[in-house]
């Protein structure tokens, strides 16, 4: 299910209407993973905090969103784009892949509670195919 | 057996108080159509479903978007039996309607999705995760009869 230049430039389109709130998407999005789906919290144990809206979660939320605003700019290429990332993940972080799903869905979550009307099934689909996509790049070097 | 705390109940309460079933059900259905489209499989008989705008605007998808809808109220008025409620629907879609249950959840993540965009501020991570959490019941639920 590779990206199709239609995809792309969904992506893209979509991408220019929300990336001023970046942060925001990617500090609600973390807080409502860990949350939503306790086990995630996990990876979180050396955090003083992982309540919704402390300061680490806004943070990590926040360089969490760094990473797909740097995806974008790397649509045309994820894996080779996002390797140094994807070493970070394989050999450091060591994050199991089906938490991208999670990740990935309360994106999608996040950004249909603050633009709705932005947040077509068209643009919904291109999306859902773009974060699949960098999730298969991010565990590119996990085995 | 599920248990579901004050805060649970009244929350899924407040959900289906809030949200349009005639909007939710049909959007809910033609995202997940327009979204993961092998699910078209199981809508042969629904006439055309060409592209996008065709899904959005077909009256059958948007029929039996209220339908499924109309299952999920019947799970939120039964919340400590939704295992015993679904048994007979868990059977149809298996023995007669032949859906592979992963298709459950592809179907109701774009509810999550829909009804967070009904919702919008509202539908903070706490109403996110009961959500969530309900939608998980019934996915179980509708699994339990498959063999």
């Amino acid at each position: 299910m590779s990206l199709t230049d239609k995809d792309k430039a969904a992506v893209k389109a979509l991408w220019a209407k929300i990336s001023k709130s970046a942060d925001a998407i990617g500090a609600d999005a973390l807080g409502r993973m860990i949350v939503a789906y306790p086990q995630t919290k996990t990876y979180f144990s050396h955090w003083p905090s992982t309540s919704y809206g402390s300061a680490p979660v806004m943070k990590h939320g926040k360089d969490i969103m760094g990473g797909v605003v740097l995806a974008v700019s790397k649509i045309d290429n994820l894996v080779a784009g996002l390797l140094d990332l994807s070493e970070l993940h394989a050999f450091k972080l060591r994050v199991d892949p089906a938490n991208f799903k999670l990740m990935a869905h309360c994106i999608m979550v996040s950004i249909a509670t603050k633009f709705p009307a932005e947040f077509s099934p068209q643009a919904h689909v291109a999306l859902d195919k773009f974060l699949a996509n960098l999730a298969l790049a991010l565990s590119e070097k996990y085995r | 057996m599920v248990v579901w705390t004050e805060f649970e109940r009244s929350t899924i309460q407040d959900i289906f108080s809030k949200i349009n079933y005639d909007v939710v059900g049909p959007a809910a259905l033609s995202r997940c159509l327009i979204v993961y489209p092998w699910t078209q499989r199981y809508f042969g008989g629904f006439g055309n479903l060409y592209n996008a705008a065709a899904i959005m605007e077909n009256p059958k998808v948007a029929a039996h978007g209220r339908v499924v809808l109309k299952g999920l109220e019947l799970a939120q008025k039964n919340m400590d039996s939704i295992k015993a409620t679904f048994a007979d629907l868990s059977k149809l879609h298996s023995e007669k309607l032949l859906v592979d249950p992963d298709n459950f959840k592809l179907l109701t993540d774009c509810l999550a999705i829909v009804v967070a965009a009904e919702l919008g501020e509202d539908f903070t991570a706490e109403v996110h995760a009961v959500f969530q959490k309900f939608l998980a019941v019934v996915v179980a639920s509708l699994r339990k009869q498959y063999y």
